[in-house]
C-alpha cells in the first residue's frame, strides 16, 4: 500500500533525447493517493502505456522521480516494486492448473504453504474461479484466462499498486461489462491502489475515482468523470470524452466578453489571459445547447441541417455561417427544421486559449 | 547479455572452422597441402579455380544441378498449392489418410529408392537427364511443400475466399490473383526448402546420372577417386558449391526464421 | 478452423497424388518383388516368400548395422536438441546481429551432403587436417581411418555441426514468437530465469520442438552420404549404418532378394516411429 508521487518525469526511447519530439512522455507531475482507482484515459499512441510500464519498473524513467510512499523506485525491478499488473492479452502458465497459476507469485516469494493456500482460496472465490481451480488453465476461455492474471495479483497481500493496460480488449463484449463490475468491486473490498489505462472512455469513467486523460505524451487533465464532462482542462478532453464532444467554436474576446459572430457569450467566471495573441475557443458541450424562443437573452442564429436520432434523444446538427454546432434535444421535444434560435447556458460554457481553459 | 552473447558466438566460430579449412586448402598447391601442416595458403594460387572454369566436365555440372534444382522446385511448388488448399479447406474422403501417406513418402530413405529408381527411370529413357533427378526429388520435396503451403493456408481465414466468391470470383481466378498473393511469404519459404533439399542430396542425384547431367558436387568425389589425390582442386569445386546455398539464405535472411517453423507456430 | 465436405477436392489433390504415386509405388513395387523372389541372374526369378524377411530379421549383421544406427540416432539427438535449443535461448532477439547470426548458422544446411563428407574428410585428417593435426598436438593419438572410437567422434561432431542449426533455427523462431507480456508478467511474478524457461519458454516450444525431434529422427535414421564418404562405413564396419549396409548389400554384392527385405524392414521401422511421434503431435494439438 502505497501513495505513488510523480515528479517531474520524463522518459524517452531514443538514446540522447535532444529535441522535446524525442520524448515520449513530457514532463509531468502527478500524485496518485493511497488506495485509489484511477484510470490513464487517451487514444493509442499517447504515452500511457509508457508511463504505466514507468511505474510498475518495466522501463526506467529518463528524468525525474517515481516514489512510493517515501522511496524513489525509478531504477528499481518490477519485483522489488511489489506490484502487480494484468495485460491486453491475458497472461497465463499453459501447463499450470489454475491453482497453481495463483500460487505461482507466492511460491516465488517463498511463502509458506498454508498461507499460499488460504490465500488462493480466497481470490479464487472472490474470482469465481473455484470450480475450476484444478484444470489446466489452458483450457479456460479468455476471460477466465483473465480473471487469473488479475488473480495472479490479488493473491499478493502486500502490492502497492495493481495495474491493468488495457485488460478488457479481448474479452467478448457482454462479458466486458461482468468483469468490469467485478473490478469495481474488488476494489471496494481489497482498497488497494488500482491503476487503468485504456482508450474507452467508458471504461475508464465506470472504473475510475479519478482519470488521467493524457494526449501526445502529456498529462491534459486529472479529475472525477464529473470533473472531466463540466469543466474540461483542454478541448481535447472536451473532444475524447463525450459523444458527441464538445463543440469548440472560434471566437474572439471583446470588452472583457467572448464574442461569437458578433454575440456576446456569457460564461460563469473571471477570463485568465495572461497576454494577447493565441487561438480563443469556445468550448461547450452539445447537452447544454438548448432551441430558444427570441423572447429571452442572447441567442445565437442557425440552420439545422441534421437530425440524427440516439435512442433517448436526437443530436441535432446546426450550422451558424459555416461553423457547425451540434446539440442534443431529449426524445420528444420538438426540433425545429430550417432556421432556429440556440442559447447556450452560461454556467457551462468556458472559453479555451490554444485548446487550454481560460475562463 | 553480454556474457550470453558467448554461446552463439563459439557456436558460430565452430561452425566456420571446418569451411574455412576448406576455402584455404583451395588456394592452395598439391605441394604444400600433401607436404605438411600449414594454417594458411603460404604460396596462394588460383590454379584449382582455373582448372574447373577451363574444363566444360566441371562447369556443365554447375549448369546441370541448377537446372535440375530448378526443375524440381517449381515443379513441387506448382502441384502442391492446388493440393494444399484442399488439404487446409475441405474435408473429403480419406483425406487424412492420403496426408500421412504424403508425409510418409518424406520419411523414405532414400537408399531404399535408389535402385528401383535406376530402373524406373531407365526403362522411361530420362536416365542421365535433369529430369530423371527433379521428378525424383518430387519423392520428398512435393510432400514437404504441401505440408508447409498447408500450415500457412491454414493461418489465412476462410472469410477471405467467401468474400471473393462473393464478389464473383471464379476458383482458378481467385486463387490465381488473390490467394497466391496472400499467401506469398509460404510459397518463398516452400521454394527454399525445395531448393535446400534438392541441392544437397546426392544419393539420388548420383544414382540417376552418369556423364551428361552429372552434378557439381558429385564431380567431386569422382575426381577424388580418378585423378589421385588433387585435394586442392576438390576443395575449389567443395568452395564453389558452397555459393549457391549463400546467395539463396542471404536473399531470405529477414525471413529465415519464420521460414524455418514452416508457418506453425 | 471447420472445413467443409468437398469430394471435388481430390481433383486438387489429384496431380500430387500421381507424382507421388508415380515416385513411391512404382519403385516399392520393384523393392517387394525382389524380396520375395530368389534371383540367379539373368533375369530369372523365382519365389522365394517370406525367406529374405526371415534372413535379414535374423542375421546378425542386420543386428549391428540396426544397433549402431539407433545409437548414432539417440546420441544426435540427445546432442543436437539440447544444444540447438540452449543457442537459439542465448541468442539476440533483435538488432543487426540477429541476420548475421541466422545466415551464417544457416550455411551449413545448404552445403550438399557429399561436400560435407569431403569436408570434414580433410579437416579431420591426423597429418594435414585442422581438427586432425590440433588434436594430436594436444596429445591425442587421434587417427579416424584407423580407430573406431575416433571415427564415431568425428561423425557425430560433423552430425552436430551440420545440423544444429536446424534445431536452433526452428526453436528461435518458436521463441520470438512468445509475446513480450509472458516476460513481462514472469518479471512481475518474480520468476527465476529457470521458472520462466521451465513454465513459459519450454511449454510454448512444445510443437516446434516436436517438428526439431521428428525430423532429426527421421533425417538421421537415413544418413549414407555424409558417411560414406567421410568414413565409407569403417574402420572394418565400425560406421557402418543402416543405408551404408543396404547400398553394400544391393550394389556391392547385387543381393537384391536380402536388399528387398531389409529395406522394407528399414522403410517400416522409421514409418512406425514416425508414426508415433506424429500421433503424439497430433494429440498434442488437439487439445
Amino acid at each position: 500500500m502505497a501513495r505513488i508521487l510523480i515528479d517531474k518525469l520524463r522518459h524517452a526511447y531514443v538514446q540522447n533525447p535532444q529535441k522535446p519530439e524525442d520524448y515520449a512522455l513530457k514532463e509531468m507531475s502527478l500524485e496518485l493517493a493511497d488506495g485509489g482507482a484511477y484510470a490513464l484515459l487517451g487514444p493509442s499512441g499517447c504515452g500511457k502505456t509508457t508511463l504505466l510500464n514507468l511505474i510498475s519498473g518495466l522501463l526506467h524513467p529518463t528524468e525525474g522521480r517515481i516514489l512510493f510512499d517515501d522511496t524513489d523506485v525509478g531504477q528499481l525491478t518490477p519485483e522489488q516494486r511489489n506490484i502487480a499488473q494484468v495485460f491486453q492479452f491475458p497472461v497465463v502458465y499453459d501447463t499450470m492448473t489454475v491453482y497453481d497459476n495463483l500460487a505461482f507469485p507466492l511460491k516465488n516469494r517463498g511463502v509458506p504453504a498454508g498461507e499460499i493456500d488460504s490465500r488462493v482460496r480466497e481470490i479464487a472465490g472472490m474470482l469465481d474461479l473455484g470450480p475450476t481451480l484444478n484444470k489446466r488453465a489452458a483450457g479456460l476461455t479468455a476471460d477466465g484466462k483473465q480473471k487469473i492474471s488479475l488473480g495472479r495479483g490479488l493473491v499478493r497481500s502486500d502490492v502497492n499498486v495493481i495495474m491493468f493496460d488495457e485488460p478488457l480488449t479481448v474479452i467478448d463484449p457482454h462479458l466486458k461489462w461482468v468483469l468490469r463490475s467485478k473490478l469495481k468491486e474488488l476494489h471496494h473490498r481489497i482498497n488497494r491502489t488500482m491503476i487503468y489505462v485504456t482508450h474507452d472512455q467508458t471504461e475508464a469513467l465506470t472504473f475510475a475515482d479519478r482519470v488521467v486523460v493524457m494526449n501526445l505524451g502529456e498529462v491534459v487533465q486529472v479529475g472525477t468523470p464529473v470533473e472531466l464532462f463540466e469543466r474540461p482542462a483542454h478541448t481535447f478532453v472536451g473532444h475524447f470524452i463525450g459523444s458527441p464532444g464538445m463543440n469548440a467554436l472560434p471566437c474572439t474576446v471583446e470588452n472583457g466578453r467572448p464574442t461569437f459572430l458578433g454575440h456576446a457569450v456569457p460564461i460563469p467566471g473571471e477570463i485568465r489571459l495572461p497576454n494577447d495573441g493565441g487561438r480563443l475557443e469556445i468550448g461547450i458541450r452539445p447537452e447544454f445547447i438548448k432551441f430558444s424562443g427570441l423572447e429571452s437573452g442572447p441567442t445565437i442564429a442557425v440552420e439545422v441541417t441534421k437530425v440524427s436520432d440516439a435512442g433517448r434523444f436526437r443530436i441535432v446538427e446546426t450550422r451558424a455561417q459555416e461553423h457547425r454546432i451540434r446539440l442534443l434535444v431529449p426524445e420528444g421535444d420538438p426540433v425545429p427544421s430550417g432556421a432556429a434560435q440556440l442559447r447556450f447556458d452560461p454556467k457551462h460554457t468556458h472559453l479555451y486559449r490554444d485548446g487550454w481553459l481560460v475562463g | 547479455m553480454r556474457k550470453r552473447s558467448i554461446v552463439p558466438i563459439v557456436y558460430i566460430l565452430f561452425l566456420m572452422l571446418p569451411i574455412y579449412w576448406l576455402v584455404t586448402m583451395s588456394f592452395k598447391t598439391t605441394n604444400e597441402i600433401l607436404g605438411g601442416f600449414t594454417p594458411w595458403p603460404q604460396s596462394f594460387t588460383l590454379d584449382n579455380y582455373r582448372k574447373i572454369f577451363n574444363d566444360p566436365t566441371w562447369y556443365m555440372g554447375y549448369v546441370a544441378s541448377i537446372e535440375y534444382v530448378a526443375i524440381n522446385t517449381v515443379l513441387s511448388v506448382a502441384v502442391a498449392l492446388p493440393a494444399a488448399y484442399a488439404f487446409s479447406r475441405y474435408r473429403f474422403l480419406g483425406d487424412k489418410h492420403m496426408f500421412f501417406w504424403l508425409l510418409t513418402n518424406r520419411m523414405a530413405p532414400a537408399a531404399v529408392f535408389a535402385l528401383p529408381f535406376y530402373q524406373l527411370y531407365s526403362a522411361v529413357g530420362l536416365f542421365d537427364t535433369p529430369w530423371a533427378v527433379a521428378l525424383s526429388h518430387t519423392l520428398f520435396n512435393i510432400p514437404l511443400a504441401v505440408w508447409i503451403l498447408e500450415g500457412f493456408m491454414s493461418g489465412v481465414p476462410k472469410e477471405l475466399d467467401e468474400t471473393a466468391y462473393v464478389d464473383g470470383y471464379s476458383f482458378p481466378r481467385f486463387f490465381i490473383k488473390i490467394f497466391i498473393p496472400t499467401i506469398a511469404a509460404g510459397i518463398g519459404v516452400a521454394c527454399f526448402f525445395c531448393f535446400m533439399f534438392s541441392w544437397v542430396e546426392m544419393l539420388l542425384a548420383k544414382t540417376l546420372t552418369a556423364v551428361a547431367a552429372k552434378p557439381i558436387a558429385a564431380l567431386m568425389t569422382k575426381t577424388a577417386s580418378t585423378s589421385g589425390y588433387e585435394l586442392g582442386l576438390l576443395a575449389a569445386a567443395g568452395t564453389l558449391t558452397l555459393i549457391p546455398g549463400a546467395v539463396v539464405i542471404y536473399f531470405v535472411r529477414n525471413y529465415i526464421a519464420k521460414g524455418f517453423a514452416l508457418g506453425r507456430v | 478452423m471447420n472445413k467443409t465436405v468437398n469430394q471435388k477436392a481430390w481433383f486438387l489433390v489429384l496431380p500430387v497424388f500421381l507424382f507421388v504415386a508415380f515416385n513411391a509405388i512404382i519403385p516399392l513395387m520393384t523393392v517387394v518383388n525382389y524380396s520375395v523372389q530368389e534371383t540367379f541372374g539373368n533375369n530369372i526369378f523365382s519365389w522365394s516368400g517370406v525367406q529374405w524377411f526371415q534372413d535379414t530379421l535374423q542375421s546378425d549383421r542386420f543386428h549391428a548395422s540396426l544397433g549402431r544406427q539407433l545409437m548414432f540416432t539417440a546420441i544426435i539427438l540427445a546432442i543436437e536438441i539440447p544444444l540447438g535449443l540452449a543457442i537459439a535461448l542465448a541468442m539476440p532477439r533483435k538488432g543487426p546481429w540477429v541476420s548475421v547470426c541466422l545466415v551464417l548458422m544457416a550455411l551449413p544446411l545448404l552445403i550438399p551432403w557429399n561436400v560435407v563428407g569431403s569436408m570434414w574428410n580433410v579437416f579431420a585428417l591426423p597429418e594435414i587436417g585442422l581438427m586432425g593435426r590440433g588434436l594430436n598436438a594436444l596429445g591425442f593419438d587421434f587417427n579416424y581411418t584407423r580407430q573406431p572410437g575416433d571415427a564415431w567422434f568425428t561423425i557425430v561432431l560433423m552430425d552436430v555441426w551440420h545440423w544444429t542449426s536446424l534445431v536452433v533455427l526452428l526453436c528461435y523462431a518458436g521463441l520470438v514468437a512468445i509475446p513480450n507480456d509472458y516476460y513481462q508478467a514472469a518479471k512481475i511474478d518474480g520468476a527465476s530465469a529457470w521458472a520462466v524457461f521451465r513454465f513459459i519458454q519450454l511449454p510454448k516450444l512444445k510443437r516446434v520442438l516436436t517438428i526439431a525431434i521428428l525430423l532429426r529422427f527421421m533425417d538421421s535414421f537415413m544418413i549414407y552420404t555424409e558417411v560414406q564418404v567421410l568414413t565409407g562405413g569403417g574402420p572394418g564396419s565400425s560406421t557402418t549404418f543402416l543405408s551404408i549396409d543396404l547400398f553394400k548389400v544391393a550394389l556391392g554384392q547385387f543381393d537384391l532378394g536380402p536388399a528387398g527385405a531389409m529395406s522394407i524392414i528399414y522403410f517400416l521401422i522409421i514409418l512406425a516411429m514416425s508414426w508415433v511421434f506424429y500421433t503424439l503431435m497430433m494429440r498434442n494439438e488437439a487439445k
